[in-house]
């Protein structure tokens, strides 16, 4: 029972009513937190399926020209032409607040001032579909990078939408009705001890009354007694 | 500054190195699961890792996906398009909404 543990005080009551005011302020605001969450989310998953049918299409074209090349050439060919590679890409990562998310934030960058130095051989012994599959892969790369923004965006906007659907709940099925259950029962408490309190005194009202007429008739009878005896 | 890694069998993933990934073939790596942890907490920000392995290692990549970072990408290697990542959009969409509304028929 919500009300095993209550005070019936009025400095309670007050401090109840004051929580149920924030309570119930919170939970509307969470609740418009929750549904503009869900709104942007639902536009970022859309956009996130595009770019990934986008990006899996791409790279298929690549993997392609990978297979080709790959059957064109020997282990050891392979591992010499892919043993030093020029480009080296590194991210600068920064932060961006969506509705109290924080998502990272890409941003490429090259070793080398040309962005195109990718072919680390010579092209005298590789086969041209090396070379298609790595431009390919190189044309993938800004669409990839945008695809690991928003699909963690995607992730992380999932997760706090579950855990704002479950602020929103808790306050709406057990905080604000708990609190007003035990605002309810502070209140009739009150009310029934200050009925008590009425009832007492129209007691003790009566019984005073009651002492007193006994008292007035005792000294008349006394009177009447006393005024017999001398006639 | 990150960096971007990519993971998986040595076929899918040795033209990234060209274009400046750091490669990690599962021919030079004994254990891949170690090897994913280790790349999380060190100076990797983006993760590519091919589906089928992505496939192996799913209870690893679950615990990098309420961070921020990395960003443990899968991605369809030679043998082909598994339907991994769109998965994983169906399941984040599952996670927000209790029931995938935007599934394609």
């Amino acid at each position: 029972m919500a009300t095993a543990n209550v005070n019936p005080t009025r400095m309670e009551l007050t401090r109840l009513k004051k929580r149920l005011i924030t309570a119930r302020r919170g939970h509307k605001l969470l609740k418009d937190k929750r549904d503009e969450l869900m709104r942007q989310f639902l536009e970022a998953v859309r956009e996130n399926k595009r770019v990934r049918r986008e990006v899996e299409a791409k790279l298929e074209v690549a993997n392609q020209h990978m297979s080709v090349a790959r059957s064109l050439m020997s282990n050891q060919a392979i591992s010499v032409a892919m043993m030093y590679h020029k480009q080296s890409m590194s991210l600068e990562v920064s932060e961006k607040n969506v509705m109290s998310v924080k998502v990272p934030v890409f941003k490429a960058q090259y070793k080398t001032a040309d962005e195109g130095d990718i072919y680390s051989y010579g092209y005298s012994f590789t086969p041209i579909d090396l070379d298609d599959a790595i431009l390919a892969l190189s044309d993938i790369m800004p669409d990839l990078i945008a695809l690991a923004e928003i699909e963690k965006k995607c992730q992380l906007m999932a997760s706090e939408i579950e855990k704002t659907r479950r602020r929103v709940n808790a306050l709406e099925h057990v905080m604000i009705p708990d609190y007003e259950e035990k605002i309810r029962y502070i209140t009739m408490k009150l009310d029934e001890s200050e009925r008590s309190a009425t009832t007492r005194l129209m007691k003790v009202k009566d019984m005073m009354i009651e002492k007193t007429i006994r008292e007035r008739l005792a000294r008349e009878q006394e009177l009447d007694a006393k005024l017999a005896e001398e006639a | 500054m990150s960096k971007i890694a990519a993971m998986g069998d040595r076929d899918s993933i040795y033209g990234f190195a060209s274009i400046g990934l750091d490669i990690f073939p599962l021919d030079r790596i004994d254990n891949p699961a170690t090897t994913l942890h280790n790349l999380a907490q060190g100076e990797y920000a983006v993760i590519l890792i091919t589906e089928s392995l992505a496939k192996k290692l799913e209870t690893e990549i679950d615990k990098y996906s309420d961070k921020p970072l990395p960003v443990i990408l899968p991605i369809p290697g030679v043998t082909g398009n598994e339907g991994m990542g769109m998965k994983a959009i169906s399941k984040s969409v599952e996670k927000a909404v209790g029931s995938d509304i935007l599934k394609e028929q």
